[in-house]
């Protein structure tokens, strides 16, 4: 998927007159928003769960390689087999062998990010492979022609009337008009494509070292499934996934729901480990693992290595009130929000996508309800240093910056200069105490009025002040 | 504590050009609560601008001007959560390679304060008899409550103030859309939350809103100006040290 | 090993760049830390004992939509399911796992039972399977694949019932996992966390049940029961 950050403002400001968006995003803040409050002020212990959560996902990162190779032996063990993908296009290519070994038609989905990520679905559909996503959220999405607008809740974006009228257009029938039979007729329709797929891909919520299973979370138990009725089962995540014990996943699990969606725990956690034992009747045959790094290597010991902790819980996005304003697909890629705002430059590319970092207040409310602190304010100014650095910002902002810093660097010019300027809008703005209109101040100017200054600066009074008190 | 602390007001570049009463009102509240308050004069401005528009140089520039300034005092005080935010949690990481003003940078953090928090936690500062009829609403700004923990100390300091009614929004920690250079760069955002703030304190039916950050209120207010909105704004330290003779922020100075 | 698999493991050595010497201690470590699970915190919640646990238990899995009934015995499983499909006016057709503590429950001498045993198919009305545990913490059913527990009976009928018995209540999560430690075959195919019935928020504005998994989730606490087998 080709990124269209640089448009971000535009699509934002266009997403801001969207009456369905908003409510949409409204929702958000009170269902997501108010139940992770709740769910954290249920457990006494949540504080103390993050900081065990940090110091796992530290340890892990600082030791991947190791984890990895471990990971990989028991997975195989048990009688999964590991592809390791550099990129998106080997991730891509290896899946597709994989579905055409299976003699796949029809391919199921759960929720990855990954694979949205490497952009499989377009990739498989183009090579001739019926693809379809079962968790609810994706397959309105991809209903729609569209992509997730959030990263727990993909179609976050839309109305029960949008999805009736899309479910009518493609499963016929006259719209439904309940949540409940709009369900029931998604459930009807996508059991028969469970049944008649070959292959099922999930994504991986953990990798559990110890066991070299695999660990899924979802409500709707779309993911069991999705990988407990075709032959194959092939599973894609990054390499980042990884935990060492069962305990550690625990610890995770209990952070997760509560942070996603102040959830308790989500209705089906489910931990594999390998295809079906010989004495099985249900299971899947073959059990393959793509592992995917696309960039994730070259942020381990990098100043971006604190982003691997991330568990994709969304609680960043549902707390700000950028991402709450604009809605996800303003973003212009994959991953949405302040999470996607550090991960979408490493991933797309930081030509393609620097505004997305200055997208931000650095009101810090992401960092605050991140369950494993990541300090994303942090990562984002990271990303406008390097953006900085290779003079991607328009020549405006710049010009504009070093004009600041020339004065800022030079006190005795900028006191002269600041007072000259300061009387002179003082004087101007006397009267009416503010401006409506100034001269390279269009963007603020364009919806607020400036407060004029008082004419006189702190230091001119200060000085004044020294005078005659000597 | 020495008997009588020096210190230094770090008088932040928005007070100094917009709203020099703040910064009066400030020295008028450190002189109660005891302390020796100079401004020293190499000061200009933290460096946020460029520290947030990632050019790591300026601001390491700019802040080789001030920290010999500010070194000698006892404690180095802002009436503004992000400009003392800026000094006590960035001011050590500019130096990461530079060991020698990394430790003056980290020593000088540690002794940077926002005003209220200083005022509360630091000197224990009881408050002016101050006097106010009004019905007042308090924005948490981002960085004072996120990166220096501001949050009971300004209110604990209106509690003091005669006639003044404290009236909590239902989400005061919620950013009011100034993000310093955000506000230009993405207006119709910063504008929409700029609207929802406004909305919050409307609904408290306060007449006065007030908050600890000169951007967040020059932000607020002139949204409000613009909006023909009743709402009165003001840096908390004015109406704690009672000097209100400045109309309000984006009020008209002369009538008529 | 592949091309990719060398590349992606050395880009990691190069970037986390341990010193060599200090290699064979980051492999000591990562070792011990795999040979002894050492749980995170666990919630005062979680740690509660006998009749405390079970109401614990109980009142989390109701709070999530699981109807739970408490049984004296196996054979008192034959009326408690009659009474529960009567009440959902549910066909009385049930496809169920091949365990000994269903065996005990002699469903097959019930004239108004359609029964089968094994994997179910679609359109299956009702699954019947048996839990290794229940977790006290957050109303969560541990199932665990065999051959003769089938994953399927609690995904694929639209209705699903679990029998658990009593004494495999635990706490938390980590005990209920050290309670499958160390039995054969470990660690099952597939370990399921059930918590509640399938349920999904997507279409606004209401949280509706049955997406994909089970509509109806009814769990069976039975007290004269011993606890399954792996």
């Amino acid at each position: 998927m080709e990124p269209t950050s640089l448009t971000f403002r535009e699509r934002a400001a266009a997403a801001l007159e969207d009456p369905v968006l908003r409510t949409a995003l409204r929702r958000l803040e009170s269902g997501w928003q108010q139940g992770r409050a709740r769910a954290a002020a249920a457990l006494p212990e949540f504080e103390a769960l993050r900081d065990a959560g940090v110091a796992i996902k530290d340890h892990v990162l600082a030791h991947l390689d190791l984890y990895l190779e471990i990971f990989e032996r028991r997975f195989t063990e048990a009688g999964g087999v590991v592809h390791w993908a550099r990129d998106a296009a080997e991730a891509r290519a290896i899946a597709l062998e994989i579905c055409r070994k299976a003699g796949a038609k029809t391919v199921t989905k759960s929720k990855s990010m990954v694979a949205e990520e490497i952009g499989l679905n377009a990739f498989l559909e183009a090579n001739g492979l019926r693809v379809v996503e079962t968790d609810l959220g994706e397959y309105i999405v991809q209903l729609a022609g569209e992509v997730p607008s959030h990263l727990v809740g993909p179609a976050v974006h839309m109305t029960r009337e949008r999805i009736a009228e899309l479910f009518a257009r493609h499963h016929g029938g006259p719209p439904k008009q309940e949540s409940a039979e709009l369900v029931a007729e998604a459930r009807r329709i996508l059991r028969e494509r469970y049944l008649e797929a070959e292959v099922g891909i999930t994504g991986a919520n953990f990798l559990v070292a110890e066991t070299g299973s695999i660990v899924t979370v979802t409500n709707e138990g779309n993911a069991e499934l999705t990988q407990g009725l075709p032959r194959v089962h092939l599973v894609i995540t990054g390499i980042e996934k990884v935990v060492p014990t069962v305990e550690d996943a625990f610890t995770l699990l209990r952070l997760l729901a509560r942070s996603a969606t102040g959830q308790e725990f989500s209705g089906y956690t489910t931990f594999l480990t390998g295809p079906a034992r010989p004495d099985e009747r249900d299971g899947p045959r073959k059990m393959h693992l793509i592992l995917l790094d696309n960039g994730r290597s070259a942020m381990v010991g990098g100043p971006f290595r604190e982003m691997l902790r991330c568990i994709r819980c969304g609680a960043c996005m549902n707390h700000c009130p950028v991402y709450l304003a604009a809605g996800g697909h303003a973003y212009g890629w994959v991953y949405v929000g302040p999470m996607g705002s550090v991960l979408t430059p490493q991933f797309a590319g930081l030509e393609r996508t620097w505004t997305l970092p200055t997208a931000s207040t650095f009101c810090g409310r992401c960092q605050e309800v991140c369950p494993v602190r990541i300090p994303l304010p942090k990562l984002m100014r990271l990303w406008r240093e390097e953006a900085h650095r290779r003079h991607l910002p328009p020549p405006v902002a710049r010009y504009g910056l070093a004009a600041w810093a020339f004065l800022a660097r030079r006190p005795a010019l900028y006191r002269l200069a600041t007072r000259l300027a300061i009387a002179g809008l003082g004087l101007l703005g006397r009267r009416r105490g503010r401006f409506s209109r100034l001269p390279l101040a269009a963007g603020w100017t364009a919806s607020r009025d400036l407060p004029a200054p008082a004419g006189v600066t702190f230091h001119r009074l200060w000085k004044a002040r020294r005078r005659n008190h000597a | 504590m020495p008997d009588q602390p020096r210190v230094a007001l770090f008088v932040t570049c928005l007070v100094d050009l917009f709203r020099p009463s703040v910064g009066l009102a400030a020295v008028e509240l450190l002189e109660a609560a005891g302390c020796r308050v100079e401004v020293p004069e190499p000061q200009v401005c933290c460096g946020q601008p460029a520290f947030n528009s990632g050019d790591r140089a300026t601001t390491e520039a700019i802040a080789r001007q001030f920290i010999p300034a500010l070194e000698p005092y006892d404690f180095v005080v802002a009436p503004s959560g992000s400009c003392a935010g800026m000094l006590r949690t960035h001011l050590p990481e500019l130096f990461d390679s530079d060991p020698a003003w990394k430790a003056r940078a980290t020593a000088l953090a540690g002794r940077c304060h926002e005003l209220v928090s200083f005022l509360v936690d630091v000197v224990g500062f009881e408050g002016l008899p101050a006097r106010l009829e009004a019905r007042a609403t308090y924005h948490d700004s981002c960085s004072g409550l996120r990166e220096l923990g501001i949050k009971a100390q300004p209110r604990k300091l209106l509690a003091g103030v005669a006639g003044l009614e404290l009236v909590e929004m239902g989400r005061p920690e919620v950013c009011c859309g100034f993000g310093g250079t955000f506000c230009v760069k993405y207006p119709e955002i910063s504008t929409r939350m700029v609207d929802d703030k406004l909305a919050d304190a409307e609904a408290t039916g306060a007449e006065l809103l007030l908050a600890g950050d000169l951007g967040c209120l020059l932000n607020m207010a002139g949204r409000a100006a613009r909006q023909g909105s009743r709402l009165a704004v003001r840096h908390v330290a004015e109406v704690l040290a009672g000097k209100l003779e400045e109309p309000p922020i984006a009020a008209p100075r002369e009538k008529g | 090993m592949s091309e990719a698999r060398s590349a992606i493991l050395a880009r990691l050595r190069a970037g986390l760049a341990r010193p060599p010497r200090s290699e064979a201690e980051a492999a000591a470590e990562v070792a011990r830390r795999l040979a002894e699970p050492r749980p995170g915190p666990i919630p005062a919640r979680a740690r509660v004992a006998g009749a405390e646990r079970v109401a614990l238990f109980t009142r989390m899995a109701e709070s999530v939509g699981a109807e739970v009934r408490r049984l004296p015995e196996p054979s008192a499983i034959r009326a408690a399911l009659l009474d529960f499909l009567r009440r959902h006016n549910l066909p009385a057709k049930i496809v169920r796992a091949a365990d000994p503590l269903l065996d005990a429950a002699g469903l097959e001498a019930e004239p108004l039972l359609e029964i089968r045993t094994g994997v179910p198919e679609e359109p299956d009305p009702v699954g019947l399977t048996v839990a290794l545990a229940g977790i006290a913490e957050t109303g969560t059913l541990l199932l665990a694949s065999a051959g003769a527990r089938p994953t399927l009976l609690a995904f694929l009928p639209e209705t699903s019932i679990v029998v658990l018995p009593t004494a495999a209540v635990f706490g938390s999560y980590e005990e209920a996992w050290a309670g499958l430690r160390g039995r054969p075959g470990f660690p099952p195919r597939s370990v399921n966390l059930v918590t509640g019935p399938s349920r999904t928020g997507d279409i606004p504005p209401s949280i509706e049940l049955g997406a994909h998994g089970p509509r109806r989730l009814l769990v069976l606490l039975v007290d004269q029961a011993p606890a399954a087998e792996a």
